[in-house]
């Protein structure tokens, strides 16, 4: 399987490891992925909150450069960065919205390229061809589901997986081996891109989230989002320092997860990068 | 505001149902749904001055669980392009704002985020504003964490068609800022 | 030549200021076959109608124009008027010149011109209209009742004691619907068992009345006086004409862990069971995806208890037919699915956790808990671990007036009985606090309003304004995340169970069976009334008649005075011995007719019937199509479709039509 991929700047940068856990992980299960050529920045937050147009305008580069490039599927592993473009390729279903773009971009878009996020990735592989690719199943963990609020939302958007009870990334780990516990914050926000402009909006909401997935049993925290685990890894002491607890909580990509149980050494996911150390 | 939004507001029947799932509405000045209820009185002023609408963290709950399928969250977007717009900006709230200019200025100049070049920036805007040295230094602990996990590009990325990216942002500001 | 009178009404200034009634007249009075036209101020007033008459003497009519309001509106009052002058009143037609004219333009002089036209096209119509008789069909005086629940049992008796006979159908082992399972009743408080199961006895031991119970009804053929209903007995496994209800069968059942239906799941029943103890009829049935006989031949414990020997393992469903003149649907409602997701018209709410915590519960479920005939005898437990739950939330409109799940209407109900339930549970738990998250009070009723504030300010209900976004479980509480909007912050309580006042739907089934007596629905499933303010229990099928919450939401007291008046409706259509319809219908040519049998394919009404022309010596002639008086509404569509010509409507011929176009020529 062959896939165009929009890493965006969080895994090209201080989330560079999300990107060495998943090119890994999928280079196992051979997924190939063709990066767009000279992709900018989605815009994130900033973009929607300050400027509708550029906010639509930026993604739409990338729609373009996928277009151009053939791709009728386009990994973003970032949940922030795929919502993105899809709010952009349904704005571009508006002729008008469409023939600006094009101006804008200096390109044709037309929005048609189907976005994944990584889940739908294992999906394509199969589940059941993933569960027979398992050399080192996951049994001693217990692992929280983390979906944020990008995965599923907004609903009308992303249209993935149901919003409220999520299952999904549930149904991969549980097929390369791995239990899962239920708690209640896999959809609740953990700050995101408030890291540095309100930090204590992120301490105080991923610290909800630890302190919840600790107290129903969780050995880990699992997430597909770079945010997510940027807040939950590297905010853990600040957040102990004012609250005290929970424990240490190692926060996994979802594909360090998958990688692991595929027999893919931990250094060669970067896991050895996270904040909190996994013994 | 609702074409800004692309969202009816007269839709809304004032429910609360975002205000209840909104992860901090706890402590907002003025919850989502009041600022729904000045935008349906007319009384725009009150909800583009209000903390709350740069306390959002954009994380969709008031859209995805709106019963009658107002995007609240387009609606905060709208009301900080608006404020902003119009300068009446809550001045508690400005780090946000230095914040996301700071985040697209770096944007337009190189195409993608430059994180080292974002911190740096925020970091020295937000400073000679409020003179706060704690939150200068705040996450200073980090840097050589980073660094050593090799999750610094200290050079950061630049795209090759830059001159692209700032056309792209000139057509753009056009429309926003009118 | 006809003697044809034409009359224009004002209608006060309501024609008059846009037409020129008296040029309209003055030309019509030019058309040939036009005796006389004249223009009068009110034509339907009481001085109007006898101008028409006094005319039709003196003139000698045999035909009359109206030129005035819609048909709709008074072509029934100037028939009549004709009548009683001796034309005969299918010779009377009118033009609508005021919605289809003065309403509608604001020259005057073409407006007159326009109304000159319609009156023109109308004396070319009227002058081919044929004299008709209205249709004269037998009546037979018995009435189906469907549906069991209050409203079903009170049109039932309120026939039955009219003196005509009922054949009352519910799909459940015993009446007596939603109301028997429910606690006490708002504004009350009386105990619903108490009011409702002397009529469910009433019922059963009606001599008029002829239960089917655990049946449904499989087709309706025939028209109103006139029906044929098909009823599906589904096989109860127990022959209740011998089983005299000792109890000794259930008694020794060995499977006790059924889930109850009666109680929402909350109890047990057995395989072999009477739903509750006051159930009528009340004698078993076996449930056959359970029974251990039924499913691998094993058991049969209750066969040889029996000393009635009525238990039969062989039983098969039954169809049985019965003549019937009338027809009542009191099919109620059900609640709406919260546990759901996805799919189909409804998507649930996962955010409150139906179905995954034990302790959040919809409303009936609670009325069951609160029950002394209930799952825990009427001691308010909690279902996951019996503990007596300390702080209840009560959380109003779920499902309804929620666009995004599918229902944006109003279940009108919820907010009284919820406003019970506090009460309820604060009568059984003291020391217990109520909560209740609500948008608005609707408490439109006699002794509502009052009902809501006693629970507020005498039992101490803590109400908050706003809707509940999030419900999660932490150590055995259920955190509830709502917003007071009225304080204008988000409020978060800690609650021991969750009451959700799920939306009120229509029953399961009720749009196969609307299809099946050709009644209308809405776009929720709810059956449709004639005409919203002034036809309320009518259907748009000749004596089919609505009453309850398959209409619409509705409380008790409602559903008793519908069914009251649908059973007045009912005895309004026995009370003569022979009905009459309005002769305007169908009539196929059955000597050109091609037996095609597109309009039998096309009739909306299944009115025209295949029928054959036999000899003397009973040979076949020809295949015909032949409309059924009785059934056709006389809505043409079979004309539309008959490629030989062959059909025709009385009233509308071609013949007319075409000559009305070549008038204007």
């Amino acid at each position: 399987m062959k896939l165009g991929y929009y890493p965006g700047c969080a895994l090209h940068g201080s989330s560079n490891d999300y990107e060495q856990s998943l090119r890994a992980c999928l280079a196992a299960l051979q997924v190939e992925l063709a990066e767009l050529e000279d992709w900018i920045c989605c815009g994130a937050t900033a973009a929607h909150s300050l400027n509708r147009k550029l906010s639509i305008a930026l993604p739409a580069r990338n729609l373009a450069l996928a277009e151009a490039a053939g791709h009728t599927e386009l990994l973003a592993p970032c949940p922030l960065c795929s919502m993105q473009l899809m709010n952009a390729a349904r704005a571009l279903a508006d002729e008008e919205t469409q023939r600006e773009m094009s101006r804008v971009v200096e390109g044709e878009v037309n929005g048609t390229t189907r976005v994944l996020n990584l889940i739908q990735v294992f999906e394509s592989v199969g589940l059941d061809r993933l569960k027979a690719a398992v050399k080192a199943p996951l049994e001693s963990i217990q692992a929280a589901c983390y979906y944020g609020c990008l995965l599923t939302r907004p609903p009308d958007t992303v249209q993935f997986d149901d919003f409220e009870q999520p299952h999904s990334m549930e149904a991969v780990l549980a097929a390369v081996g791995a239990k899962t516990v239920a708690w209640n914050y896999r959809t609740e926000c953990c700050g995101a891109g408030m890291t540095m402009a309100s930090e204590d909006t992120v301490v105080e909401l991923s610290h909800r989230i630890l302190e919840n997935a600790a107290a129903h049993g969780a050995s880990c925290i699992v997430t597909a989002c770079p945010m997510c685990h940027v807040n939950l890894d590297m905010k853990q002491t600040e957040i102990r320092k004012r609250y005290g607890s929970p424990g240490p909580m190692p926060i996994y990509y979802l594909s360090d997860v998958v990688g692991l149980a595929l027999g893919i050494a931990p250094e060669a996911l970067g896991v050895d990068r996270h904040f909190v150390r996994v013994s | 505001m609702e074409s800004l939004a692309h969202t009816r507001l007269a839709d809304c029947y004032q429910c609360g149902k975002c205000t209840a799932g909104c992860p901090v509405s706890g402590q907002m000045d003025v919850p989502p749904n009041q600022l729904i209820r000045f935008l349906q009185l007319g009384q725009a002023g009150k909800a583009l001055s209000a903390e709350s609408i740069w306390q959002c963290v954009s994380c969709q709950t008031c859209t995805a669980r709106c019963p009658k399928q107002v995007d609240c969250a387009a609606s905060l977007d709208a009301l900080r392009q608006v404020s902003l717009a119009r300068g009446v900006t809550s001045p508690a709230r400005e780090r946000v704002v230095l914040f996301q200019r700071a985040f697209l200025d770096n944007i337009r100049r190189n195409g993608r985020l430059n994180e080292v070049e974002l911190i740096a920036e925020f970091k020295q805007k937000a400073f000679l504003r409020d003179r706060n040295v704690s939150l200068l230094m705040a996450d200073a602990g980090l840097a050589p964490k980073l660094i050593t996990r090799r999750k610094f590009h200290l050079r950061g990325e630049r795209v090759k068609d830059r001159d692209l990216i700032r056309n792209i942002f000139a057509r753009c500001n056009g429309g926003a800022e009118k | 030549m006809s003697r044809i009178g034409v009359f224009i009404c004002w209608c006060g200034e309501n024609i008059a200021r846009t037409v020129d009634c008296a040029k309209v007249a003055e030309e019509a009075a030019k058309i040939p076959g036009v005796r006389c036209a004249v223009d009068y101020k009110y034509m339907c007033s009481d001085p109007g109608q006898a101008l028409v008459r006094d005319k039709i003497a003196a003139e000698r009519l045999d035909a009359v124009v109206v030129a005035s309001c819609s048909p709709h509106m008074h072509l029934r009052t100037f028939r009549k008027a004709a009548a009683r002058a001796g034309v005969n009143p299918y010779r009377v037609e009118m033009a609508n010149i005021r919605e289809h004219c003065s309403w509608v333009h604001q020259d005057r002089g073409e407006a007159t011109a326009k109304a000159i036209d319609l009156v023109r096209m109308m004396v070319a119509k009227v002058r081919h209209n044929k004299p008709l008789d209205a249709i004269r069909v037998p009546v037979t005086r018995r009435a189906l009742v469907i549906g069991g629940g209050v409203a079903g049992i009170q049109a039932a008796l309120d026939i039955a004691d009219a003196g005509y006979e009922v054949v009352m159908v519910e799909r459940e082992p015993s009446i007596g619907g939603k109301m028997a399972g429910l606690s006490e009743t708002f504004p009350t408080l009386d105990c619903s068992q108490c009011i409702l199961t002397p009529r469910m006895v009433d019922v059963g031991q009606h001599p008029r009345i002829k239960l089917y119970s655990y049946s449904e009804v499989e087709a309706l053929d025939g028209f109103v006086g006139n029906f044929t209903v098909k009823i599906r007995q589904k096989a109860r496994y127990v022959d209740i004409s011998k089983c005299t209800g000792c109890g000794e069968c259930w008694n020794v059942c060995p499977l006790k862990k059924n889930p109850s239906e009666f109680d929402y799941g909350m109890g047990f029943r057995r395989a072999i069971y009477v739903p509750f103890p006051q159930a009528v009829p009340a004698r078993p049935v076996i449930d056959k995806n359970v029974c251990a006989k039924l499913i691998r031949n094993g058991c049969g414990l209750c066969e040889k208890k029996c000393q009635a020997g009525a238990i039969n393992f062989k039983d098969e469903d039954r169809i049985v037919e019965e003549k019937i003149g009338a027809v009542v649907v009191a099919t109620g409602y059900k609640l709406y699915d919260i546990g759901k997701n996805g799919n189909g018209k409804v998507h649930g709410y996962g955010e409150y956790g139906y179905g995954r915590y034990k302790d959040v519960i919809d409303s009936l479920q609670f009325e069951r808990l609160v029950s002394a005939s209930g799952p825990t005898n009427g001691v308010l437990k909690r279902p996951s671990d019996g503990a007596v739950p300390k702080h209840v939330v009560f959380i109003s409109c779920v499902g309804s007036r929620d666009n995004a799940k599918g229902l944006p209407y109003c279940s009108k109900i919820c907010c009284m009985y919820t406003a019970k339930h506090t009460m309820l549970y604060k009568h059984k738990v003291h020391e217990g606090q109520a909560h209740v998250f609500y948008m608005d009070i609707r408490a439109g009723g006699k002794g509502y309003e009052e009902f809501v504030r006693r629970a507020i300010e005498q039992d101490g209900a803590k109400y908050y304004r706003g809707r509940v976004s999030k419900i999660t479980e932490e150590n055995g509480k259920l955190i509830v995340r709502g917003a007071d909007t009225l304080a204008g912050f988000p409020v978060t309580i800690e609650a021991d169970m969750v009451v959700l006042a799920a939306a009120m739907m229509p029953a399961d089934g009720v749009e196969e069976l609307a299809q099946k007596l050709n009644v209308g629905y809405d776009q929720y499933g709810f059956l449709l009334e004639s005409h919203p303010k002034l036809r309320p229990v009518e259907t748009n099928a000749a004596g089919i008649f609505l009453c309850g919450a398959c209409q619409g939401p509705k409380d008790i007291p409602e559903s008793v005075a519908q069914a009251s008046a649908a059973a007045g409706k009912v005895a309004i259509t026995f009370a003569a011995t022979e009905l009459t319809r309005e002769p305007e219908i169908a009539r196929i040519n059955e000597q050109t007719c091609a037996a095609c049998f597109t309009c039998v394919r096309t009739c909306p009404y299944h009115a025209i019937d295949r029928a054959e022309i036999r000899n003397r010596r009973g040979e076949l002639v020809k295949r015909t199509a032949r409309v059924n008086p009785g059934l056709c509404m006389g809505c043409g569509t079979c004309l539309a479709v008959c490629p030989s010509k062959s059909a025709d409507l009385d009233g509308f011929t071609e013949q007319q039509i075409y000559s009305m176009i070549e008038s204007l020529a």
